[in-house]
């Protein structure tokens, strides 16, 4: 019985059935980890000895009882190294759960298991790692996207029933869309962010990576809420996100953008994405255009409000009270120069330099300032859509997964890469990304993702929606060969 | 504006230090996407109120109360160099 093979709802099934135990569903996962991770390089490291114990005595009666969930190295789990993949921060430790972690171990799921990312979440193909390569699943010579490259492709390689990571400018939707499993981005400030190293503080947001849609509203179920450690989560009405799987699309309109429809698309994504928008008017759906006349502007304005921030939020990395401090100091400068110099990777310093700059006195105004003008206006495009459309339909990614290596050199290409996935956490709806159909390029056959897009608190719905498409199509169902 | 835009000194106010080969590169690569963004430019942004985050609030008070948290073991657990409950840098004053 493979039981690594499984969806999180149908382990647990099985779990409930008594045909099988948390116990084994653990011992199945690492076997399955020991022989492919090798060649996928998702994790950093594993805890056993205190999962087993936690199997060993899991209640399968709570929501996510005896599931092991793999966590991105950006979420603080007590006891577990937690590094962002950073020289910084190696040999850091967790001292306490972030809130995610604390409502996964009250609904009985093991956090298991670090999962490699670009450093501290800045970059789309997990290759700003300081500490491994992740491997696409598909094809092990291309990326496995990124931020969170690591949290897709081990769900994809069947190396994990489900796990966490980050979004910030598409950190969920484009590694789930490249890797080909679900990916969640909720709306900000649905899930708490306590406990999450923080980048960009009015993007980031947590969310699940799973095989299916109805895993992915499962596991929102638990992570959701209000916290009063996170001062800008929401205050809203508990609800089952579950509710509206399995209902029809009769009555739904879906919008599709016409600025994510543009040259430079690759054809293959292109026709997969309109095939599955004609599967959608098959199954009922009504299919409109409209516009977000300010999407040619979003990346220019995320990379202002993103790295302004995360110059701010990373200023704590000073080698004094945690992480990696340099040797043989002169003095206080010299500590906080040379720790942060050699600690911070390539890709973070370029950020943190041009968060600087854009904050920096003389450049605020005309940069930062019209920066938030301009989401503004980002905004209001998504306020005005979702007024005639129930979701905005789209690719997640302009195009399947690239060759490790082939744009390490040009950071504003590698930035274009999430056009269509950094506007939602500007205007900080929700989006989910979820398997549409193949490319096949130079004899690989690589995942395409089909991008919905939510209006706020929308989740519900949205999920609703993505079920629907799932339901009706066997993409979800493919697994790479490994 | 990019024309001004001098690496070392952004660096220096962010508490970097750069290779030589760092300043070259990162002096290209950031006047290119400084170059880039300059795009903003071409929209109206007259009344337009700044978005600061999505959420529709603006302050929010907890009750200011000691609870049970870190101990001081715990607080500096991941501390490079410690000693009698302190956090040991260079010296300050001379």
């Amino acid at each position: 019985m493979d039981l690594h093979t499984l969806s999180l709802s149908s382990l647990q099934a099985r779990f409930r059935s008594g045909e099988a135990s948390p116990s084994e569903a653990l011992e199945a996962l690492e076997a399955r980890i020991s022989s492919v991770d090798p060649k996928v390089g998702g994790y950093l490291s594993r805890n056993l000895n205190r999962a087993r114990e936690e199997a060993a005595v899991a209640d399968t009666s709570l929501p996510l009882g005896g599931v092991p969930i793999a966590i991105k190295d950006v979420i603080n789990v007590k006891g577990d190294p937690c590094t962002a993949a950073s020289k910084i921060l190696q040999g850091y430790t967790a001292s306490y759960d972030a809130t995610v972690i604390r409502k996964l171990r009250a609904a009985g799921a093991i956090p298991f298991g670090r999962l490699n990312m670009d450093e501290f979440a800045m970059g789309s193909s997990t290759e700003n790692s300081a500490l491994q390569r992740t491997s696409n699943p598909w094809d092990l010579s291309r990326i496995p996207g990124g931020s969170s490259g690591g949290s897709a492709a081990v769900v994809a390689a069947d190396e994990a029933f489900a796990s966490l990571g980050s979004d910030t400018g598409g950190s969920i939707r484009q590694p789930a869309a490249l890797c080909g499993c679900v990916g969640l981005k909720p709306t900000y400030g649905r899930v708490s962010r306590f406990g999450l190293m923080a980048f960009a503080s009015s993007l980031d947001q947590i969310g699940p990576f799973t095989k299916t849609v109805e895993d992915s509203a499962r596991l929102l179920n638990v992570l959701s809420g209000k916290d009063p450690l996170d001062s800008t989560s929401l205050e809203t009405q508990a609800e089952d996100y579950t509710r509206l799987l399995g209902r029809d699309l009769k009555g739904v309109k879906l919008g599709m953008p016409k600025e994510y429809f543009i040259e430079g698309i690759d054809p293959q994504v292109d026709t997969a994405v309109r095939a599955a928008i004609r599967q959608y008017e098959s199954l009922g759906a009504e299919i409109v255009e409209v516009s977000l006349p300010h999407t040619e502007y979003a990346v220019a304005v995320y990379y202002i409000i993103a790295t302004a921030e995360a110059s701010a939020n990373l200023a704590r990395y000073d080698g004094v009270r945690y992480g990696r401090r340099a040797e043989e100091l002169r003095n206080l400068q010299d500590l906080y120069v040379r720790s942060r110099s050699e600690g911070f990777g390539e890709e973070v310093k370029r950020r943190i330099i041009l968060g600087t700059y854009v904050l920096s006195s003389g450049y605020y105004d005309a940069y930062y300032l019209r920066a938030q003008k301009v989401r503004t206006l980002i905004r209001q495009d998504f306020e005005n859509a979702f007024k005639k459309v129930d979701a905005l339909i789209c690719p997640t990614s302009p195009e399947a997964a690239f060759k490790i290596g082939e744009r390490s050199g040009d950071p504003l290409k590698m930035y274009l890469a999430d056009i269509f996935t950094i506007a939602t956490n500007l205007a900080g709806n929700c989006g989910i990304s979820l398997p549409c159909g193949f490319a096949d390029l130079e004899g690989s056959r690589l995942p395409v993702g089909l991008q919905l897009l939510g209006n706020n608190l929308d989740e519900a719905k949205l999920l609703g929606i993505a079920h629907a498409y799932e339901q009706a199509t066997p993409w979800h169902k493919q697994r790479p060969a490994l | 504006m990019s024309a001004e835009f001098n690496v070392r000194h952004t660096a220096h106010l962010a508490r970097l230090e750069l290779s030589e080969s760092e300043a070259r590169r990162f002096q290209s690569q950031l006047s290119q996407i400084l170059g880039y963004v300059e795009k903003l430019k071409e929209v109206d942004v007259s009344g337009v109120e700044p978005t600061a985050h999505t959420a529709d609030f603006m302050n929010v008070f907890r009750a200011d109360e000691p609870r049970d948290w870190f101990t001081t073991e715990e607080a500096l657990s991941n501390a490079p160099r410690q000693a009698n409950h302190l956090i040991i840098v260079p010296k300050v004053i001379e």
